[in-house]
Parts: C-alpha cells; sequence; structure tokens
C-alpha cells in the first residue's frame, strides 16, 4: 500500500501531495461504503429473513407479526387513530409523562446527589438506605402509585421519576466524588465559599458524569410511563400496546414499539447536543469515548 | 477590599502592610493515622521564619513533607502540634491574603483562561466588570493576552502555568505559596518561567516559600534556602543567599562564581538528605 503511493507520488513530482491525499480520501470513503454496505445488508437480512420466514409458514405471523404487516397497522394507527382517541394525542400522552418524569427525576438526582456527595455524614447516614432502595424492583411501585393517584397522569410520571433519580442520582455522586482535590484547594485557598465551590467547581465537574447519566436516564423515563399505562391508564402508547397484547395483534405492539423507538432515539439526540453545548470545554476525542 | 483598606489606614500604614507578611512556624508537627491504624509523623518540630516580602525556598528529598508544610501555612490543614503564625496571627482556616500555586494543573478546565484568572476577584466579592479588566491586564502581564477565550486543555504547559501565574498574583497576595510549580516543565520553560515569576514578583513583593527539587532553581530565586531532612520531615539547615536583586535572568546567574559557591555549600548539606532518603525508598520498593 505505502509503497504504490509513494511510486505514484514520484511519479507526479508537481501535484506533491496530491496523490497520497487523495488515495487516502479513497480509501476513507470506501471504508465508510464497506461499513454501511454492512449496515443496510444486516437490517435486510433480518427483516427480509423475518417477511420470508412467515411468508412461507415457517413461523406463524399470528404470534410473531410480519413486517409488511407491522407497516401496515402503523399506517392505520396513524391514519384511523385507535379506540381511545387518535394515534398523535396517545404518543402525546406518553411523551409527556416521560419528559415530565425525566425533568422531575434528573432534578432531584442531581440535587440530592451533589448535597451527598459534599457530606460526609449525610452519605453516610442516607448511604444504606439508599442503596436498599435501590435494590428494590422500583416498576412495582407503579403499582402503589396507581392505587394510590388514580389513572391519571401522576402516577405515570412518578414512576419514570423514580426510575430516572436513581440512575442521575449515583452518577451526580460518584461525579462530586471524583472532583480533582487540587482544584479544590485552589479554589479554596483563593476564597471561594461554600456555595462558590458548588457553583464553579463541583456541579461543573460532576456534569460530564450527570450527562452521560441522562442518556440511559431518558430510556428509563420512556420505560417508567408505558409501564405505568400498561397498569393502568385512558390514554398512551402503554395503553395501546395492552390493547394490541389483548386483541392478540402482534404488529400492533410492533408498530407501536417502533413509534417509541424513534422517539427514545430523538430524545437521545436532544441530550447528545445539549452535552455539546455545555461540555464544548473538553478536549475532542480521548474523553468523548469516555462518556458513551 | 474595604478590610484590607481599613487594616491600612491604621498607624503606619508601610509597617502594618509589612507586618502582615511575616510567615513563622514554630513546632510544627505533623501526624497522620495511616490506613492500618498507626500513627506516621510526616512533620516533627519544623521551625523557620520568612520575613515579609522575602522570597524563601524549600529543598529537601523526596516525602519529606515539604508540601504537608505548605498546607498548613495556607490553612488547607491543621498541625498536630506547633502553630504557623501569618503576620502574628495564627493560622486557622484559609490565611487570608494568600496565594497558592501547584505542581499539579489546578484550573478548572471548564472555564476559559480569563474565567480562570478572575475567580480570584470574583471570590472576593470584586464586581465583574472591574475583575474581567484586572484579569486581562494581569493575561497581558504574564504574556497571554489574546489568548482569553480559550480553554486549558487548548494550551501548552508553559502556558497553562502562566495562567495559574496569573491566577495566585491578581489578588495581589501578601504571601504566595509555590509547590514545585514548574516541577513539570522542559528546561528551557522552566528557566523563562522562572525569570518572568522573579520580575511579577518584584513588581508585587510578597512573601514567598518555594518548594522545589532543583538546587539552582532554589538559589537562582531565593533569599533564603531552608534544607530538610526526611522521615519525619524537619529543618536541617538555613542558608542565606545574598545574590544581588535584581537579578534578571535566571540562566544567567549560574555562572556567577558566588552562585556556584553557594549552590555547592547547600548541595553538600542536602545530598547527604537526598542520598539517605532514596536509600530508603529504594529500599522500601524491592
Amino acid at each position: 500500500m505505502s509503497t504504490t503511493s509513494t511510486v505514484s507520488a514520484a511519479a507526479v513530482p508537481d501535484s506533491g501531495k496530491g496523490p497520497a491525499a487523495a488515495a487516502a480520501q479513497r480509501a476513507a470513503r470506501r471504508r465508510a461504503a464497506r461499513v454501511w454496505a454492512g449496515r443496510i445488508g444486516l437490517a435486510v437480512c433480518v427483516i427480509g429473513g423475518w417477511q420470508a420466514f412467515t411468508t412461507w409458514g415457517i413461523v406463524d405471523p399470528f404470534f410473531f407479526g410480519q413486517p409488511s404487516g407491522i407497516w401496515q397497522r402503523l399506517i392505520e394507527l396513524f391514519q384511523h387513530g385507535t379506540q381511545f382517541g387518535s394515534f398523535y394525542q396517545n404518543i402525546w400522552t406518553t411523551i409527556e409523562e416521560a419528559l415530565a418524569g425525566f425533568v422531575v427525576g434528573a432534578l432531584t438526582g442531581v440535587v440530592f446527589g451533589v448535597a451527598l456527595g459534599q457530606s460526609r455524614y449525610l452519605s453516610d447516614v442516607l448511604g444504606p438506605y439508599i442503596k436498599m432502595v435501590n435494590a428494590i424492583p422500583r416498576i412495582v411501585l407503579g403499582s402503589i402509585f396507581i392505587v394510590a393517584f388514580g389513572i391519571g397522569v401522576t402516577p405515570k410520571i412518578l414512576l419514570a421519576a423514580v426510575l430516572v433519580f436513581f440512575i442521575v442520582f449515583f452518577n451526580a455522586f460518584q461525579g462530586v466524588r471524583e472532583v480533582d482535590r487540587n482544584v479544590l484547594a485552589h479554589v479554596r485557598v483563593l476564597g471561594a465559599s461554600r456555595t462558590q465551590i458548588t457553583r464553579h467547581v463541583i456541579v461543573p465537574s460532576a456534569l460530564t458524569w450527570i450527562i452521560a447519566s441522562l442518556h440511559s436516564a431518558f430510556g428509563f423515563a420512556i420505560v417508567g410511563a408505558l409501564v405505568g399505562e400498561v397498569l393502568g391508564a385512558q390514554s398512551g402508547l402503554g395503553l395501546v400496546i395492552k390493547t394490541a397484547q389483548n386483541n392478540f395483534d402482534p404488529n400492533g405492539v410492533f408498530a407501536t414499539m417502533l413509534v417509541i423507538a424513534v422517539i427514545v432515539l430523538g430524545a437521545e439526540w436532544l441530550i447528545g447536543k445539549l452535552e455539546h453545548r455545555l461540555l464544548s470545554w473538553r478536549p475532542p476525542s480521548p474523553s468523548e469515548t469516555n462518556a458513551l | 477590599m474595604a478590610s484590607r483598606n481599613d487594616v491600612a489606614t491604621g498607624p503606619g500604614p508601610d509597617t502594618a502592610e509589612h507586618a502582615d507578611a511575616r510567615i513563622e512556624i514554630s513546632g510544627l508537627t505533623k501526624r497522620f493515622l495511616t490506613p492500618a491504624g498507626e500513627v506516621f509523623t510526616a512533620l516533627q518540630g519544623v521551625s523557620f521564619t520568612v520575613e515579609p516580602g522575602r522570597f524563601c525556598a524549600v529543598v529537601g528529598p523526596t516525602g519529606c513533607g515539604k508540601s504537608t508544610t505548605l498546607s498548613m501555612v495556607s490553612g488547607l490543614d491543621r498541625p498536630s502540634e506547633g502553630s504557623v503564625k501569618v503576620g502574628g496571627r495564627e493560622v486557622d482556616g484559609i490565611t487570608e491574603g494568600v496565594s497558592f500555586m501547584f505542581q499539579t494543573d489546578a484550573l478548572l478546565p471548564w472555564k476559559t483562561v480569563l474565567g480562570n484568572v478572575l475567580m480570584g476577584p470574583v471570590f472576593r466579592g470584586t464586581p465583574k466588570q472591574q475583575a474581567q479588566a484586572s484579569a486581562r491586564d494581569w493575561l497581558r502581564r504574564v504574556g497571554l493576552a489574546g489568548f482569553e477565550d480559550r480553554y486549558p486543555h487548548q494550551l501548552s504547559g508553559g502556558m497553562r502555568k502562566r495562567v495559574a501565574m496569573a491566577a495566585a498574583l491578581i489578588n495581589e497576595p501578601k504571601i504566595l505559596i509555590m509547590d514545585e510549580p514548574f516541577g513539570a516543565l522542559d528546561v528551557q520553560t522552566k528557566a523563562i518561567m522562572s525569570t518572568e515569576l522573579l520580575s511579577l514578583w518584584e513588581q508585587i513583593r510578597p512573601s514567598v516559600i518555594f518548594i522545589t527539587h532543583d538546587l539552582d532553581e532554589a538559589v537562582a530565586l531565593a533569599d533564603q534556602v531552608v534544607v530538610m531532612t526526611s522521615g519525619p520531615g524537619s529543618v536541617k539547615a538555613v542558608f542565606d543567599i545574598d545574590l544581588p536583586r535584581p537579578r534578571g535572568s535566571v540562566q544567567e546567574i549560574r555562572f556567577q562564581p558566588r552562585f556556584i559557591e553557594l549552590q555547592h555549600r547547600i548541595w553538600d548539606t542536602l545530598r547527604e538528605e537526598v542520598e539517605r532518603a532514596y536509600a530508603l525508598t529504594a529500599g522500601g520498593t524491592e
């Protein structure tokens, strides 16, 4: 590879680095093309295989759905809605619940994480209890919330918030613990007060951790909202899924799943943007991989 | 700011300001509890005095408690026994009017160069505009005009040290504490930075305690060199450096006969300690 490029460079001395750079660019483009070919090939294999196996009757589409049927169902859902109002309205209910739960959970998580991370006493007192609560399968709390708050949006928001809280909390807590001792000493000697230290050092330093946790946290917010809706609701994607399940309609379940995946991807993209904004001070490559 | 003015308007502003900057370290002892539950004595009866406006270098083998001493002078840590007095007042809590320059980078990576430098005045309650003006002025003085909006990771090691220097000096400290500030720099950059430090120091004349492993650096910069022993740390000898000031380039001064003579005398004292400490650590790690 290298010998051919040097030979070609020597053969065309006038254009200097041109041929070598062009060769490198071509190699990079070829690599990208191969990656995309692999991706598309994989998708065609999986979806095509699914479609083929269900068409040939090797797999029963009644139980496992069929890609063409899922697509059909998706169009139906968007065009004709569901028995509990339009599909858009159901989507919006779920987004609303997940978003509210996400915000509440993330904010309380950050506040508690930062407070406990800074206070040795508080973290010693509360530490074991938080571990215990974390060990409980919190999704079950959904039942309690439904009993306590009815089948409106409140129990779903609470469930989403609980799920988000712990993820963000542990990350914020750890982030505060990881603050550079030297930086802390530096700021203390400069005369910073406790609140100034929190504002200028602790929070920005923990932010790397907190934002990394937000990526997975939104997924959990959606899970909280959906589970809440499956347990009991008047509207929402969880209810659409539950109804499809009761009607032996796997295509309906898959179609709704697809919509949820798009929502989560969208949120992920927004959080990525936010991360880019807030953490613009970071050196580009090495820590970027850490955040994933 | 206001309180400092009050002090200055007291009887004899000049002398008050001066006496403020005397550092008296007497009988300083620091013990730590190791994780195994044993008591480890890092410092034992360390005493020395830095007169106001003097530049004091502390040399000694690795692990002789130099940094521990500094953290107690700045008030980041408390002594087990003995005391540190700054301007006649015993240190408890962060010492007022002190600035600290660390060996490793202590800049906030999420703040720009300007943001890092203006922290000092902002923490002291200076209005933002005024703080910004003075931060710009200090960045100009350390030769970083035009780099205000960069982030620390975009700068070279030497430039980051300049930022740290501006951040430490912007409050015009009466005491400047430096823990091997140029330890991580290459030899040429170190010499340039030392020269610049001297010229900036001469503008504000704080009392300085400067830790270093580099005896050349100590003799070239300081009025007074304290040699410490290791395990536990204590003061072995104090040398006065009578090289005239201003000293100009740190690299030039190394060729003066008086410099070489002083450097030899101190090295004779220090060598024994370094060898002993080295034998200990080499034996310990085997």
